[in-house]
C-alpha cells in the first residue's frame, strides 16, 4: 500500500506554501519548459532539469513553474529549454547545460535580461 | 542512453504523448531469479497490435518532427544484448503497457541510474499525470502514488521548492530502503 511519510508533514508544507504564494508577481506567471524528447534525453536533458530543481529546492525560488515537453524538431540543439513570462513571447535556448541553466534562471527568470548568447531562434 | 532510467523517461514520454491520465511505472529487480524487468502502463490512445508491432521499427514514428523514433528500437535492442526481450501490448482506447525485461547480472546489462531522479522529474514536470511508481527488490514492494500528495496540497503547484524537496525525500528514502545489496 502507498504511504506518504507524514500527512503532518504536508499539511505544514501546504500552509508555507500558502503563504509564500500571497506574494504574486507583478511581471507575470515565470514557467521554465523543458525539452524531454528521446533526442533531449540522450543530450542529457534530464540532468538540466536536475539542475533547474535543485536550483529552485536550494535557493528557495518560489513562484517558477517547471514543465516539460516533447522533441520540438532541433533535435540538435539539445538540451533545449524554453521560458515563458507572463504574455512576453517565448524565448528558446539551446545546448543548456547546468551551468547555463543556472544563468538562465538567474539572468533571464529572476532579473528579467535574456541570455542573448545561448538563445536560438525557432 | 547510458542509463536505464533514461529510457524509462523516454518511454513515459511515449505515454504522455498518448494523452494518459494515469501513468504506472513499474521496476523489479530480482536477484534470485537473476532478472531485471520494467514496465510502463498507460491509459493512453493506445493501439492496434499490428501498430505496436511496427513501432520495434526506428523508421517508424508518431513524432512529425522528424521520420525516426529510436525510444523503443534502442531499448529492444539493449534487452535483447542481455538476454532479455520487449513486449507491447496495446489496444486502441484502452491504452499502452511496455514491459522490458534483462538478465540482471548480464555484463552489458547498462545500470539503472538515478531512478529517483527520473521519477521525481516526470511527477513535477507533468503534473497533470496521475503517477504511480512501484519499485520492487526480491520480496520487498516500494509504492509510491502522487494522488495523496496531490490531494493534502490541493492545487499549490508541485515546482516549489520545498515541496520538490518532500517528493524527492519520499522516492529516494522508499527506493534507498529495499536497494539490493551487489546493486548499481
Amino acid at each position: 500500500m502507498p504511504t506518504i511519510k507524514s500527512i503532518e508533514d504536508l499539511k505544514k508544507i501546504r500552509e508555507e506554501a500558502l503563504r509564500k504564494q500571497e506574494v504574486k508577481s507583478a511581471s507575470g506567471q515565470k514557467q521554465i519548459i523543458v525539452g524531454m524528447g528521446t533526442c533531449g534525453i540522450a543530450a542529457g536533458a534530464r540532468d538540466t532539469m536536475k539542475a533547474i530543481l535543485e536550483k529552485i529546492e536550494n535557493e528557495n525560488l518560489s513562484g517558477i513553474l517547471v514543465t516539460q515537453t516533447g522533441c520540438i524538431g532541433i533535435c540538435e540543439m539539445e538540451p533545449i529549454v524554453q521560458v515563458q513570462i507572463g504574455d512576453a513571447p517565448k524565448i528558446t535556448y539551446g545546448k543548456v547545460s547546468k551551468n547555463i541553466a543556472d544563468r538562465i534562471i538567474d539572468e533571464h527568470i529572476l532579473a528579467g535580461n535574456i541570455v542573448k548568447e545561448h538563445m536560438i531562434n525557432l | 542512453m547510458k542509463e536505464l532510467s533514461l529510457h524509462l523517461l523516454d518511454i513515459a514520454e511515449n505515454s504522455i504523448n498518448a494523452e494518459a491520465s494515469h501513468i504506472i511505472i513499474s521496476v523489479e529487480e530480482n536477484s534470485l531469479d537473476d532478472i531485471l524487468k520494467m514496465s510502463v502502463k498507460d491509459n493512453g490512445k493506445g493501439m492496434t497490435s499490428e501498430m505496436a508491432q511496427r513501432i520495434m521499427d526506428p523508421f517508424i514514428t508518431s513524432r512529425t518532427t522528424r521520420k525516426v523514433g529510436l525510444g523503443i528500437p534502442l531499448l529492444k535492442a539493449a534487452a535483447e544484448m542481455c538476454n532479455g526481450f520487449l513486449h507491447i501490448e496495446s489496444h486502441p482506447g484502452s491504452g499502452t503497457e511496455l514491459i522490458v525485461q534483462f538478465q540482471r547480472s548480464h555484463i552489458d546489462r547498462m545500470p539503472i541510474g538515478d531512478l529517483a531522479g527520473t521519477i521525481l522529474h516526470l511527477v513535477v514536470g507533468s503534473p497533470v499525470v496521475h503517477w504511480t511508481f512501484i519499485y520492487k527488490a526480491n520480496d520487498e514492494i516500494f509504492e509510491f502514488d502522487d494522488q495523496i500528495i496531490k490531494q493534502e496540497l490541493n492545487g499549490i503547484p508541485l515546482s516549489e521548492p520545498i515541496i520538490i524537496s518532500f517528493i524527492r525525500n519520499e522516492i529516494s528514502s522508499g527506493i534507498k530502503s529495499l536497494r539490493l545489496a551487489s546493486d548499481y
